[in-house]
């Protein structure tokens, strides 16, 4: 196995399950299952054994693995410069050795299967991909200055479909040139390959590469920040070479030129930093800046913010695969509990899965009445008037 | 056992036990030495009366049951030695309350080093507590209860020291408060009550599971600073220590040395830290430190060296990362210490045994002491890192700390939180009658012998 090598340098000592203040548990799967085995350590410990066969593969271990949310928390916080980097890539790497055993939680199973079936994991037509966008009026992409990619979420999951819509519609008042590629999308397959299909994973970014190739696309903006992850840090390794921005990195600039902002009505606000901008890209500062460009809007930090972020438990595929599950302990509750804490109205998001995962968390704490969840671009369009 | 699984199930919930095999592998070894030894079941209570349910099903049914908090003593004393029930605390994590004007705080016993750090700094930000140097997901239990040390050392003591009482469940299944906190719904003392705290500091778990403690707070100065002293001679280490402690200023004392074989001149530096409400009383306070020791000064047989303000600030962080990032000096995820308490005129014969076991076994030696209390004794540690994956290295290494255990114990030291072969090695030094009273102490407290068993016994 890939990475096999670090494995035994891990020294299990748990800094890794903390943000940098020590504040509480930050890797969402150890703060659900609390045993030993389902933190950062744990997996590197157990991953070894595996492979030394002093554990044989169980539901168990897939578990175990599974659940991880590829969060990035391990990599940050582990103490140890020359193996940390690569914590992750072990994880996947297991992940991979699973998937190719086919020793995958149930879930995870359907998912793959559905991937490779569909193409996508609601199961739907990859005809129905564009259909986010009925009745917005949004140009296919032919020679625009930009690509809008939205990605499994954006294209099918209802909160996601919002969201595209309301980062789209902005993009159009504000003159941006850019076309959609409707049905012609393809998953971006961050969440693929998170899970360790490498192979599916290779097979969808040559599809996305060739078709954003033969559009002859140069500048991409993503919904979601796991699609620009894997366009911006994947795909140029399989030959795809674009500028990848994050929608809320196009947004501070357009911003600027807003005259005016009719709605200026006081509004608390916090931001949940997604990991797959934040950890894994150190992009912390362009959703912070459209927030505090807003007139009214009263931004506040939750405790664990930036590097520190509490992940909202949907990474590495969990979204879809749900192998954390839910609880009191499950990170999005504790993350909308953070939220209400700072006695914010809005929770505001920059990523469809977040948006979902959040959303619920709300419902299960009963919190709707103090605290909803608000995408950036549904938040600026809300001031605009 | 599948009877006991689903009791167990039934009094934690079903999601926090587990008898699987990636579970018993886990918690059958910590990142030290000694060999893994399986748990038959893993649980994490919630609540002392949790944990009560679970003393009390096991002393019915006779199962070992050992208690674990971060699980980093790194002498193994989590392995369950005779199987049974690892009992992981770290779900009881609450900080209950915090006393500003007796200063003290009451925390669970599973809440964590850097957790109470954290809420300290944030709720009471002129409160601090003494911080030890290891990982901090270490929990206040498992450090109190083995006599830990940290950065508040040198001005108060062992954390045990630190402790103002205790509420424990016996391994009969009784809970029982020790301290004020029997007598009063204050946490403030073990004074002036018979001191029965000791029934369970430094006994390894053997003898009940604590679920709460009290601890002190010390005032969290906003100015702080560190200096090095470095002389080259080790023998005049015991003197440095003495007259630095003397300043009486210091909050944490510290030595440090690294041994590799074949190297000649290893200089043992110094470190003291202290903190200040003022800029001036800081200014102050460093030269009472420079004047305790003017006399190496003048003589030009040691001196402090001039590292700039940014890096002194390293030795002041807590916990100090350093010393964690040993574990990887062999490419190898594994370091494991003979940390031994030791009256501190043995300094420099603890050292040249250190070299000489290093040279003896051709093995890295990271050594050290923290000073405890005003120079009163020192906790001195060997330290060899290991390679993980070579288990002829990591055998190297278990022999180089048996020595290192032999050693400390000729000099008329300690070994502190001993694995268990120590804890043999230490009986043989001890006062027979004095392991005669341990003994009878233990069966009155846990007829049925399930607490940690394994551990404080002749085999
Ligand atoms: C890198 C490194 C640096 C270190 N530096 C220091 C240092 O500066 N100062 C220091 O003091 N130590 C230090 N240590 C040693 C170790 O970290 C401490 O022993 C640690 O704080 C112990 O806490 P723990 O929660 O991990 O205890 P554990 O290892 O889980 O348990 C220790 C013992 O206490 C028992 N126990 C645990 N919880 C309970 C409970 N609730 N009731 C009854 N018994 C219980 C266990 O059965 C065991 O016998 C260091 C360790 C490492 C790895
Ligand atoms: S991954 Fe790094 S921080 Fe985490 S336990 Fe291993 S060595 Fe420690
Ligand atoms: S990536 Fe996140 S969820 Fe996965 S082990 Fe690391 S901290 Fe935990």
């Amino acid at each position: 196995m890939e990475y096999a090598e670090i494995l035994h340098r891990c020294f299990r000592c748990g800094y890794c399950k903390l943000p940098s203040d020590y504040t509480d548990l930050n890797c969402p799967t150890y703060l659900k299952f609390r045993f030993e085995t389902y933190s950062p350590g744990g997996r590197m410990w157990l991953l070894r054994a595996w492979l030394n066969d002093d554990i044989k593969t169980s539901p168990r271990l897939a578990e175990i693995f599974f659940s991880c949310a590829n969060c990035g928390n391990c990599i940050e916080h582990c103490v140890f410069p020359e193996f940390k980097a690569d914590l992750l890539n072990a994880f996947v790497a297991g992940k991979e050795e699973l998937v190719n055993e086919g020793a995958v939680p149930p879930s995870v199973r359907d998912y793959l299967q559905a991937m490779s079936l569909h193409g996508n994991p609601y199961k739907l037509p990859e005809a129905e991909r564009g259909s986010w966008a009925e009745g917005l009026g949004l140009e296919p992409y032919t020679d625009q200055e930009y690509l809008y990619f939205v990605g499994c979420a954006g294209a099918f999951d209802e909160r996601g479909q919002k969201m595209a819509r309301a980062v789209a519609g902005l993009l159009k008042d504000w003159g941006v040139s850019f076309g959609i590629l409707g049905a012609e999308e393809r998953c971006d397959g961050n969440e693929v390959k998170s899970l360790g299909e490498v192979g599916l994973f290779d097979k969808l970014a040559r599809e996305n590469i060739q078709v954003l190739q033969n559009a002859g696309v140069e500048k991409i903006i993503t919904l979601s920040p796991h699609g620009y992850h894997a366009i911006k840090n994947e795909y140029p390794g399989l030959g795809g070479d674009f500028q990848v921005y994050h929608y809320s990195q196009i947004m501070g600039s357009l911003m600027e030129k807003e005259k005016e902002f009719k709605n200026d009505k006081p509004l608390r606000v916090t931001f949940h930093d997604p990991c797959y901008l934040g950890r894994h890209n150190w992009e912390y500062q362009a959703p912070r800046n459209v927030l505090n460009a807003l007139p009214g809007v009263t931004f506040t930090e939750m405790d664990r913010t930036k590097v520190n972020a509490l992940c909202c438990g949907g990474g590495g595929g969990n979204f879809y695969t749900d192998v954390i599950g839910s609880g009191v302990d499950s990170s999005a509750r504790i993350r909308v509990r953070e939220a209400a804490e700072v006695e914010a109205e809005v929770l505001a998001v920059a990523c469809p899965k977040c948006a979902k995962m959040l959303e619920d968390a709300i419902k299960a704490e009963d919190l709707d009445e103090k605290l909803r969840v608000m995408d950036l671009a549904e938040i600026v369009q809300t001031r605009l008037g | 056992m599948e009877e006991i699984y689903k009791e167990l199930q039934k009094i934690v919930g079903a999601e926090y036990v587990s008898n699987h095999a990636e579970e018993r592998f886990m918690y059958s070894r910590d990142m030290g030495t000694m060999l893994p030894s399986m748990p038959d079941l893993v649980v994490m209570p919630d609540s002392p009366e949790e944990v009560q349910k679970v003393v009390q099903l096991a002393n019915r049914e006779g199962i070992p049951i050992v208690p674990m908090g971060g699980g980093l003593v790194l002498s193994g004393l989590t392995r369950p030695l005779k199987g049974g029930i690892v009992l992981d605390m770290k779900r009881m994590n609450r900080i209950l309350e915090v006393n500003e004007v007796s200063r003290y705080v009451l925390v669970e016993a599973g809440t964590s080093q850097g957790m109470l750090q954290a809420y300290l700094k944030r709720h009471h930000p002129r409160l601090k507590h003494s911080c030890p140097d290891a990982p901090p997901i270490a929990t206040i239990g498992g450090n109190v209860l083995i006599h830990g040390s940290g950065h508040l050392s040198h001005a108060a003591g062992f954390h045990s020291d630190m402790c103002n009482g205790l509420e424990v469940v016996l391994p009969t299944g009784e809970i029982a408060r020790i301290g004020s906190c029997s007598t009063s719904p204050y946490w403030f003392s073990r004074a002036p009550l018979p001191d029965l705290a000791g029934l369970f500091m430094g006994w390894d778990g053997t003898t009940g599971v604590v679920t709460k403690l009290a601890m002190k707070l010390y005032p969290d100065r906003p100015f702080n600073d560190a200096r090095v002293f470095i002389t080259a001679d080790p023998d005049l280490v015991p003197d440095v220590i003495n007259r630095l402690a003397g300043a009486q200023v210091g909050e944490d004392l510290n030595s440090a040395i690294n041994y590799r074989p074949g190297r000649t001149n290893v200089f043992p530096i110094v470190i003291i830290t202290y903190g200040a409400e003022t800029k001036e009383e800081l200014t102050w306070k460093r030269n009472l430190i420079r004047e305790s020791v003017r006399k190496y000064i003048d003589e030009r047989t040691g001196g402090f060296v001039p590292f700039p303000p940014d890096r002194r600030k390293a030795f002041l962080q807590a916990p100090n990362t350093m010393l964690t990032q040993f574990a990887d000096a062999r490419r190898g995820g594994g370091f494991e210490y003979v940390g031994s308490i030791m009256p501190i005129e043995i300094f420099g014969d603890a050292y040249r045994a250190g070299v000489q076991i290093s040279n003896r076994f051709d093995i890295v030696n990271g050594m050290g002491a923290r000073v405890i209390g005003l120079a009163h004794c020192m906790m001195f540690f060997f330290g060899y890192p290991f390679n993980r994956a070579d288990e002829s290295d990591v055998e190297r290494a278990r022999e180089a700390l048996e020595a290192s255990n032999e050693a400390a114990l000729k000099l008329g030291g300690i070994p502190w939180k001993a694995e268990a072969p120590a804890q043999q090695q230490i009986i043989k030094h001890m006062d027979p009658n004095t392991f005669e009273l341990m003994n009878r102490i233990r069966s009155v407290l846990d007829p049925k012998g399930i607490m940690n068993p394994g551990n404080w016994e002749v085999n």
